[in-house]
């Protein structure tokens, strides 16, 4: 494995790990590969105890004024880091995109959170450029393109578009043995969990997330994977009611062989 | 009164086979309209040159007006202006009356549902006829359009079997649709011989030559424009474009962008009246004035109306245009109308997840995913969203403010959780538990284990 570019005077690159509140509380086991497959690049990771939430689900539900506090304690947490990096694309998208109401044009602190935070599979195939993982997976694997991770903050290239064809992560699986990445009908189509939307508009947030599973059965995955929690536990729940067979896993258990 | 999306979306997605039917239906539309578009190296730069194009027109639409209308006014065409639905209405009625027009045949125009002509019309005793077959077949149901390219999108062939059968006399049950398409075809051939008046919509108003465009695939627009000796053309103020080597961009993009083909069938160009005829076009303003002002949403006035934005939306194909009771359904109509009207459409904006697929789609580049998510601030600035969610988001933001209470909050929820019986857990406040089971709570937090881990070291 490449060695990371060394920081300031030698020192190894300081990197704050930041975990979305709910996967804190919900999935510690995704949070623990993640930390394991940044320590095990030779990273000098540390996790601020101080941190709460980014605000998304506030912001989203129209109440990004409330939620001035917690960006202002985010920035203040994350500032001393060369890199910030996240198992999350969504709650990486709304410090990059949503942040800047709350701060001057102009507020060096912002400015370098903004440009330092990273999802990490963004990170360890832009910054980090893993060249191999010493990991094996010998299953099919479906991969759920979450909206912000993969239109907002480019983990992909969106169906949409007339741009070369890019997948970040399918990239990174691609560097594990053994595995097999199915192709869905509707690769990047959203799973309908939408942060409150899931709950607000109930109905239509489950149709969307029965369908997105059924792709993943259709081409006959194991596991369905993807780069945000949110999505997955959204869908996982249903899976779980439906007993259907499908397992679901964050990528970075998967990537971190944490199997 | 406020609509009320959810309601209307859960009764859609109650019919799952008919749910996923419209689903398909227009997922089919999206995927050809990817294959149009990528068969065109130079796509991604042809939606710069359009958002480019249509923001410099929007702020000097002024003076693009004013020299649309004085090269229309040369070419024997006479410009209306009007400021609002009602006068739009009544302008055409006197045209209508002073020709003694009793029969009009209409090719789509949005513009025309937005102003409620045909009803105005109609009780003043003047027959409309929308020609084109989908816009045909929702008038005979007397239904709105539920999509603004496919305005029968809801509809199955078996429906319009139905509907054709109740009024134009065909055989019960026979749905096959080049029958049905001939059925329509003979009624309209007659009204288009006996109406007085033909009335288009404008897709491009072109100021350099004062002429107007219309796209149809059924070249129903040129019918109504040419057959009978008066042409009514109703145009948004915002359909103008600079010059006709502009156009070359738009036409590329709007048929591609609506339905996946490289061109619509007719693309028809109006310079004048036919011999011995009349044409007046009258340009609407509306309420679209103040989009011009508004930094936050005035490039939701570029729009086009192709409809791509509503074939790519996965709550628009799940739930279908009538759920969005506004004349423009989809992720274009939820801004337009929040806009226009907050506390009548404030569930509109919250009828998406912010996917952002809309905004990739869109041919000339509205930023719609961010004007949703603009909107949302808005309506809690103004005080529309409910209490409930307001004080809730106030509470959360309160306990994450908070590191030591919210991490004993967690730690409680995760011991008391897993012992609650399930009907505690799964009733009817519990909506995400509804159709989902609750995560798994493990024994720990990451937290709680990193800090075990930072002992161990």
């Amino acid at each position: 494995m490449k060695k990371i570019p060394y920081g300031r005077l030698g020192e190894k690159m300081k990197v704050g790990l930041f975990i979305p509140c709910f996967m804190n509380e919900l999935y510690p086991k995704s949070c623990v590969a993640t930390l394991k497959l940044l320590k095990n690049l030779d990273l000098d990771v540390d996790y601020p105890l101080e941190q709460t939430c980014c605000g998304q689900p506030m912001a989203n539900s129209g109440c990004s004024k409330d939620m001035k506090a917690l960006a202002i304690n985010f920035v203040e947490t994350f500032k001393k880091y060369d890199y910030i990096v996240a198992p999350t694309g969504s709650c990486v998208t709304m410090v990059k995109d949503h942040y800047e109401p709350f701060f001057d044009e102009d507020d060096k602190d912002y400015n370098k959170v903004k440009a330092s935070i990273y999802e990490v599979c963004e990170f360890l195939h832009d910054v980090i450029k893993v060249e191999k993982l010493d990991v094996s997976f010998p299953h099919k694997v479906g991969v759920h393109n979450s909206c912000h991770g993969h239109r907002s903050l480019g983990l992909g290239s969106p169906s949409e578009l007339n741009v070369p064809p890019l997948n970040k992560l399918k990239n990174l699986l691609g560097l594990i043995k053994d595995i097999e990445i199915v192709d869905l009908k509707r690769d990047d189509e959203c799973c309908g969990f939408g942060g409150t939307f899931c709950v607000t508009e109930e109905a239509i947030s489950v149709a969307m997330g029965k369908d997105r599973i059924k792709d993943h059965i259709e081409a006959q995955a194991e596991v369905m994977t993807g780069a945000d929690m949110s999505c997955l536990m959204h869908m996982e729940g249903i899976i779980n009611r439906d007993g259907k067979p499908l397992k679901v896993m964050h990528i970075t258990e998967i990537l971190a062989g944490e199997v | 009164m406020s609509i009320k999306h959810p309601e209307n979306a859960a009764k859609f997605v109650a019919n799952d086979e008919r749910m996923h039917w419209h689903d398909k239906a227009l997922w089919f539309v999206r995927e050809k309209r990817d294959k149009a578009s990528k068969s065109i190296p130079e796509w991604e730069q042809l939606r710069e040159y359009a958002d480019q194009i249509k923001t410099h027109t929007m702020s000097n639409l002024d003076t693009y007006l004013l020299e649309f209308e004085e090269n229309a006014t040369k070419r024997g065409i006479t410009v209306h202006w009007a400021k609002d639905a009602q006068e739009h209405n009544e302008i055409v009625h006197k045209l209508l009356s002073a020709n003694k027009v009793t029969k009009l045949v209409k090719s789509k125009s949005m513009l025309t549902e937005e102003c409620h002509l045909n009803p105005y019309l109609e009780s003043r005793g003047i027959q409309v006829v929308d020609t084109d077959l989908g816009e045909r077949i929702v008038q005979l149901r007397d239904e709105p359009p539920s999509h603004i390219v496919l305005p029968a999108i809801h509809l199955k062939k078996s429906d319009v079997s139905d509907t054709f059968h109740e009024h134009l006399g065909t055989q019960k049950g026979n749905d096959d649709p080049t029958y049905l398409t001939r059925a329509a075809r003979a009624s309209l051939r007659e009204d288009f011989l006996t109406a007085q008046a033909g009335l288009t919509g404008v897709n491009f108003a072109i100021a350099e030559t004062g002429g107007v465009v219309v796209c149809t695939n059924e070249g129903n627009a040129d019918m109504g424009a040419s057959v009978p000796p008066l042409h009514i053309a109703s145009m948004g103020i915002e359909k103008i474009i600079p010059r006709l080597e502009d156009l070359s961009v738009f036409t590329r993009l709007l048929a591609r962008s609506a339905t996946g083909q490289p061109i619509t069938s007719y693309t028809s160009h109006f310079h004048g009246p036919i011999e011995g005829g009349q044409m007046h076009i009258v340009i609407v303003d509306n309420k679209r004035t103040p989009f011009l002002q508004s930094e936050s949403y005035k490039k939701a006035l570029n729009c086009i109306r192709c409809g791509a934005c509503m074939n790519t939306c996965p709550i628009y194909r799940r739930s279908g245009g009538h759920s969005y009771e506004y004349v423009i359904p989809g992720p274009i109509g939820s801004t337009l109308s929040t806009f226009r009207a907050p506390k009548k459409h404030k569930t509109l904006s919250f009828a998406c997840t912010l996917c952002g697929s809309c905004t990739n789609v869109c041919p000339v580049k509205i930023d719609l995913d961010s004007q949703l998510y603009t909107h949302r601030q808005d309506l809690r600035e103004k005080n529309i969203i409910s209490n409930q969610k307001r004080l809730g988001m106030q509470a959360a933001v309160w306990l994450m403010t908070k590191p030591a209470l919210f991490n004993f909050v967690g730690k409680v929820a995760r011991k008391i959780v897993p012992k609650l019986p399930k009907g505690m857990i799964y009733n009817k406040f519990n909506v995400w538990g509804k159709q989902r089971d609750l995560p798994n709570m493990p024994e720990k937090s990451f937290k709680d284990l990193y800090k075990e881990g930072l002992k161990d070291d």
